[in-house]
């Protein structure tokens, strides 16, 4: 792990947190470009599945920019996601995947520094295990 | 399903806004080495006319059967580009945008080696996603025409009026009882020399005439559900405790009044004044008929006594309407000092410029303040706007215009008045700068401040003096004696935004409603179908706000006049042969989307179409795996992280 940069994935959601997402590229907040994003339309719409092929493919943390209380679904959609982390969380456990490795915090349409903070936090947390 | 085999590849420089930090030949070289890619072409604008015509072009010739874009974020050009797909007949879904801007080359300016690593992995991402892309056909619901606006004051009413002219049905709901908002305020107004109160009344004049606009007063929207072109709304319509056939008579308005014996601070003039509990702002108000204020009313029942138009047995009625789209136009609230702020409300000379505005309003032939005739006046500019360090960092826009032409109309109409500006530059943009020069040639004085020495306002018991280090004169230090210092102070979002969380409409950093684009989308929320207009979204004076809600008017008529809107078909599906019906899914559709069926002799779980809004919270709680979302099936998530990963 020491040699290598880990890689995070995240799932932003269309409406809320990926416009974040792009605001920090539009006011050039740098974080690591060993982030990438792949767009949902909710949170709570991730599967467990797709977080645990993205450990088995080599990513070595997932990250949910959750739509929190923002969401324009639905307002459950916190408790929602963070059913899915959860679940997921015990589905890791089984595969002996650490479960510090999926994190989700909300991620508001113009959060676009706490997204940046995030990513940061996560990469350096990451490198050091 | 088959995988495409002749995907189309774009990859845009943007000028040179993705091409000065991303190699973007060597992306294209990278992904033309993959096996279904059968054409890969950089671009320097890939939304330019000729790229897109050559995208046509490129796809009808080479019977493309899918093609990835990668420039900048979706939210600007998704549907440029699935209109180019639908012109060269392949479907708009078979098309995958990648954003190799926003989230790679500006993200990532500092490291472009590494942000052209990034993004040939984003495009190979969306290469292997466009793989799995499914034709999708949109499906349509019905929508009413009928446009609910939220605000009657000067760009409510005139978007009112638009939409009636374009066919649609209006609903105007207004908050006071009165309409015209904050214009009617005002005096005379630049460019026409007309007042607010005269532009109001031609609004209204001509509004009542339309048939298909219906207006209520005292009123607001309490709760709504539903969705784009089915919104259902509900309103509260507060009692104005005058029965409707009223029909006012001046001089017995006046006995009605006086008769009052509630007296409150009279916010329409800013607290300058006070007035009864039984009001109307200035005699040529609409609707005409004056309104007794609920909250402070103490149904002593003088008035009644002396009126039989006045029903203090009244009860707050309640509406529901139906309506395709809803625009909001509520407008703002004038920034509020401080106590101490420059003095205010510890120096008794210190006021707002609105208050200032309402003040000429009141004032005869001479300009008296607390009994004292005003002679030397000195403007601070930029109070609750521009903040270095307070909240409101956005310039509000119009106050450095409003300060000089209400400084032009106080030299115009009363005598002897010297006006001294303490400004940190002014921004009279465009046309607007004749009347800087105005006020220049009529012998005003501008000072100038820097953000860190700003003005301090004293009173040395003979009066108010405003000392300034003027930055104009190299930083001389100059105190003025000032009769009056007027606080130009800026715009900030309503005090009261409920409406804010009943649409669940998107609130942007300076705390005012946030479109989508500022450029692309000026009007257009996140939630589809509530539009937002006029200086509920940022700062604007009257002809800004005013063209917005024109723009507003028209995509809001655009949305529903057809009497149907498509929509996203990227919504749910299941396996009907993997469900076993555990009813999991249907707790977790919030929009009642899932129904039980039977299939082959099993209860299976199925998805009203039209119901269903794409969100997807029903995927992860399948038990069985049996629930996709179109767009964004297992086949192709798992593609794209694949791509990621390598």
């Amino acid at each position: 792990m020491a040699n290598r940069t880990p890689k995070i994935l995240v799932f932003s959601t269309e409406k809320i947190s990926d416009p974040a997402i792009d605001l920090a590229g539009l006011l050039k907040l740098h974080y690591p470009p060993i982030v990438y994003t792949v767009e949902v339309p909710c949170s709570s719409a991730v599967k467990s599945k797709w977080i645990l092929h993205a450990f088995d493919q080599g990513f070595d943390g997932v990250f949910i920019a959750a739509d929190g209380t923002d969401c324009s679904y639905d307002e459950s959609c916190t408790e929602k996601t963070a059913q899915i982390i959860s679940q997921t969380h015990a589905l890791m456990k089984e595969q002996g995947i650490a479960p510090e490795k999926l994190k989700m915090a909300a991620i508001c349409s113009v959060c676009a520094e706490s997204f940046v903070k995030q990513m940061n936090g996560f990469a350096d947390q990451l490198s050091e295990q | 399903m088959e995988e495409k085999n002749k995907i189309g590849v774009y990859i845009c420089h943007c000028g040179s806004n993705i091409s000065d930090y991303v190699d973007v030949e060597k992306v294209r070289e990278e992904v033309a080495k993959i096996k279904h890619v059968s054409i890969s072409k950089t671009t320097m604008f890939a939304c330019a006319d000729a790229t897109q015509n050559e995208i046509v072009q490129d796809i009808q010739e080479n019977d493309l059967d899918a093609i990835v874009v990668a420039s900048c974020s979706p939210k600007l050009h998704l549907d440029t580009f699935k209109n180019v797909a639908e012109r060269a007949g392949l479907n708009p879904y078979n098309y995958v945008q990648i954003n190799i801007r926003e989230q790679c080359s500006w993200a990532h300016s500092d490291k472009p080696v590494q942000a052209t690593e990034k993004a040939i992995q984003l495009v190979k991402s969306g290469i292997a996603r466009v793989g799995y892309s499914e034709a999708l056909i949109k499906t349509k619901i019905s929508a009413e025409n009928v446009v609910v606006v939220i605000g009657a004051g000067v760009s409510g009413m005139r978007s009112a009026i638009e939409l009636a002219d374009l066919g649609s049905y209006v609903y105007l709901i207004e908050r006071e009882y009165f309409v015209g908002g904050r214009v009617s305020q005002w005096g005379e107004l630049f460019t026409t020399n007309e007042t607010g109160k005269e532009t109001i009344s031609r609004l209204y004049n001509k509004l009542i005439e339309y048939k298909n606009i219906t207006l209520f007063t005292g009123a607001e929207i309490i709760s709504n559900t539903g969705t784009v072109g089915n919104f259902d709304i509900q309103v509260k319509i507060r009692p104005r405790y005058i029965k409707p056939g009223c029909k006012v008579d001046p001089e017995k308005l006046q006995r009605v009044i006086d008769a009052c014996p509630v007296e409150v601070p009279d916010e329409f003039n800013f607290n300058l004044t006070t007035r009864k509990a039984i009001y109307k702002n200035f005699e040529s108000e609409f609707p005409e008929i004056p309104a007794i204020d609920p909250d402070h009313c103490t149904r002593c029942g003088e008035c009644e006594k002396l009126c039989d138009d006045i029903d203090l047995g009244q009860k707050d009625e309640f509406v529901n309407i139906k309506a395709g789209a809803i625009i909001i136009n509520t407008g703002y609230d004038p920034y509020e000092p401080k106590t101490g702020e420059f003095g205010y409300k510890e120096i008794e000379n210190v006021i707002t410029l609105p208050q200032l505005k309402r003040l000429i309003e009141l004032n005869g032939e001479e300009l008296i303040y607390k009994n004292k005739r005003i002679q030397n006046i000195g403007y601070i500019y930029c109070v609750g706007s521009r903040q270095k360090d307070g909240e409101n960092k956005y310039c509000s826009r119009y106050c450095c215009t409003s300060t000089i032409y209400t400084a032009i109309v106080i030299k115009n109409k009363f005598k002897d008045i010297h006006n001294f500006h303490f400004d940190k530059s002014i921004r009279t943009y465009g046309k607007l700068e004749l009347l800087y020069r105005e006020a220049s040639e009529n012998g005003d004085i501008f000072l100038q401040f820097w953000d860190e020495d700003p003005p301090v306002v004293s009173s040395n018991g003979n009066g108010t003096v405003v000392s300034i280090k003027d930055m104009l004169s190299s930083g001389k230090e100059i105190e003025v004696d000032c009769d009056l210092v007027v606080l130009v102070t800026g715009m900030v979002p309503r005090q009261d935004n409920k409406i804010a969380d009943i649409l669940k409409a998107p609130i942007g950093r300076d705390k005012f409603f946030n479109e989508i684009h500022p450029k692309l989308r000026p009007v257009e929320t996140v939630i589809d179908g509530v539009l937002i207009s006029g200086a509920c979204q940022g700062p604007k004076n009257i002809s800004e706000s005013v063209k917005s809600s024109l723009s507003a008017a028209s995509k809001a008529n655009s949305l529903v006049k057809k009497g149907e809107i498509e929509l996203k078909p990227t919504i749910a599906f299941i396996d009907k042969n993997a469900c076993v019906w555990c009813d999991e899914c249907v707790k977790a559709c919030p929009f009642d989307a899932i129904i039980k069926v039977q299939s082959n002799g099993k209860n299976v779980a199925e998805i009203i179409e039209a119901k269903c809004k794409g969100g997807g919270m029903c995927l992860p709680v399948c038990p069985e795996n049996a629930i996709n979302l179109k767009g964004y099936t297992d086949n192709e998530m798992e593609a794209m992280i694949t791509a990621l990963a390598d």
